[in-house]
């Protein structure tokens, strides 16, 4: 499917919001937080101009499954370490087991049911994570109200993530051409709310 | 002679003029030209050194766009036979017909030694590194080089990482491993970009004659040369970014870029399609840019 100009705008702005947040807007954060948030935004960068580059299609390979992965489970656990010590541990052990649950099921011919419920399973905990704890440090007054935003953007990757896995698999939940129309859109909106709201929204 | 007259002279002249202009751009691979320039600019910005210096700044992009554009100009005079004969090429007004290889010739060597000129008058050091970077360009890799052995990109490449070693050469006066840094992170960044584009292309350079990696060695391990040198180009451009003290947030940038560009680099070795060669060849463009800009940014 042909990409336009204005899809190419929309992606390179994105990047340019995520080159920002590795370079500027996760400053200050402890060691953990910056890896997680850096690799995050990161794949969200590398990824905006991979698709300016490449077009659609490049949501065709095979990696794009895991890939699309690594961006929730790196920015929830982010998330979970700034405000959960208590459990920060134990999620960044579930995490890089699910990365890799993900990693084997995809890379070594599980079955497809097996392939298909294990990224549901892992994207939609962390999608849930990154939808719920701002909700849940908002409530508690621990962050402004401007981190809902985050909340927001974590609700659109987590649906963008699993429409672009699913129909990687060939269980498409939407049609092919109104993912991938609505794909540059998706992602710049939800990169500029994780910004805002990182930025604006921090206790 | 009246005003008429010479106002009327200066109309014929105009569309003339224009019609020149529009002929010799394409001479110049503006594209190219452009991004060696902001090397040049971010080598000079990296020393720290007052910048905001414009009759500097000026000299310094003037003297590099010519050389560079000279240098160009002079390397498509050289090759105008074999552009011929590609049908990539094919249509350059040099291999077209549309200007004389006499014309081009005076005008590489007028822009050329204008910009070598131009960068001795600013400091001697300077315009010695310029006019070795014309000198690899034109006389190693294309006069002797290009039609001999496919080895010649690497002298392309130490051409190529001249601009940014003399911007850095000017901006702090010596040599130092900063700048050796940057310009091997342009020299190894240079196959990246060219091996690309001569898999790409490699049936135009057969029929030139043109020996490549390709023809020479085959596409894997012309492949293979492509991924070790993005990882000495990503690896020396964090070091120079490094030295010149880049703050950490823009340090992580160029770390993710960088591994954007390994990473593409890999996928082009083990799972090799054109659109993913082709994709590593214009992200490799786009990194260098990145890269320069972070410097400029870094130090403005």
């Amino acid at each position: 499917m042909k990409m336009h100009a204005l899809d190419r705008a929309l992606l390179l702005g994105m990047s340019l919001l995520a080159a920002f947040q590795v370079s500027i807007g996760i400053e200050g954060l402890s060691t953990l937080p910056i890896i997680s948030y850096t690799i995050g935004f990161g794949v969200l960068l590398v990824a905006g101009l991979l698709l300016i580059i490449l077009g659609f299609e490049a949501l065709e390979a095979p990696i794009v499954v895991i890939i699309s992965t690594v961006i929730p489970l790196s920015l929830s656990v982010g998330l979970v370490w700034q405000n959960l010590p208590g459990v920060r541990s134990v999620y960044l052990i579930l995490a890089a087991i699910g990365f890799l649950a993900v990693l084997l099921t995809r890379s070594l011919g599980a079955p497809p049911r097996l392939a298909v419920l294990t990224v549901a399973l892992v994207h939609g905990i962390a999608g849930m994570i990154i939808f719920l704890l701002p909700i849940l440090l908002r409530a508690r007054g621990a962050a402004g109200s401007a981190y809902l935003l985050v909340s927001a953007g974590g609700a659109l990757i987590g649906a963008g993530g699993l429409l672009l896995s699913f129909l990687r698999m060939g269980v498409p939940i939407l049609p092919r051409k109104t993912l991938l129309r609505g794909m540059p859109i998706l992602l710049l909106l939800t990169t500029a709310l994780f910004v805002a709201g990182f930025r604006f929204g921090s206790a | 002679m009246s005003l008429t007259v010479l106002n009327a002279s200066i109309l014929q002249l105009g569309p003339g003029i224009r019609a020149r202009v529009r002929l010799y751009w394409p001479l110049i691979k503006a594209l190219q030209t452009g991004l060696l320039l902001s090397t040049g600019l971010a080598g000079y910005m990296s020393a720290r050194c007052p910048i905001f210096n414009v009759g500097t700044v000026l000299g310094v992009t003037a003297s590099l766009f010519l050389a560079i554009s000279g240098s160009t100009v002079l390397n498509m005079w050289w090759d105008r036979d074999i552009d011929a004969r590609m049908a990539r090429t094919r249509k350059r007004p040099t291999s077209s017909g549309a200007v004389s290889g006499t014309e081009v010739l005076r005008l590489g060597l007028a822009l050329s030694v204008l910009g070598v000129g131009m960068a001795v008058a600013m400091d001697a050091l300077y315009g010695l590194v310029v006019f070795a970077g014309l000198f690899f360009d034109v006389v190693v890799y294309s006069m002797w080089l290009k039609r001999r052995t496919c080895w010649s990109i690497l002298w392309g490449g130490v051409a190529g990482a001249m601009p940014i070693l003399a911007g850095r050469v000017l901006g702090i006066g010596r040599f130092d491993w900063v700048g050796i840094c940057m310009a091997l992170g342009i020299l190894f960044w240079i196959p990246t970009h060219t091996l690309t584009f001569s898999m790409k292309y490699a049936k135009d350079y057969h029929n030139a004659g043109v020996p490549t990696f390709p023809s020479t060695y085959g596409l894997a391990f012309t492949r293979q040369t492509i991924a070790v040198s993005s990882v000495l180009a990503a690896i020396m451009m964090v070091f120079a970014a490094y030295g010149i003290g880049m703050a950490w947030g823009f340090l992580r940038l160029l770390g993710v870029l960088s591994a954007g560009l390994l990473g593409l680099a890999f996928a082009t070795t083990f799972r090799p399609t054109e659109r993913v060669n082709f994709g590593l060849f214009k992200y490799a463009s786009i990194y260098m840019l990145a890269a320069m800009i972070l410097v400029m940014i870094e130090v403005a």
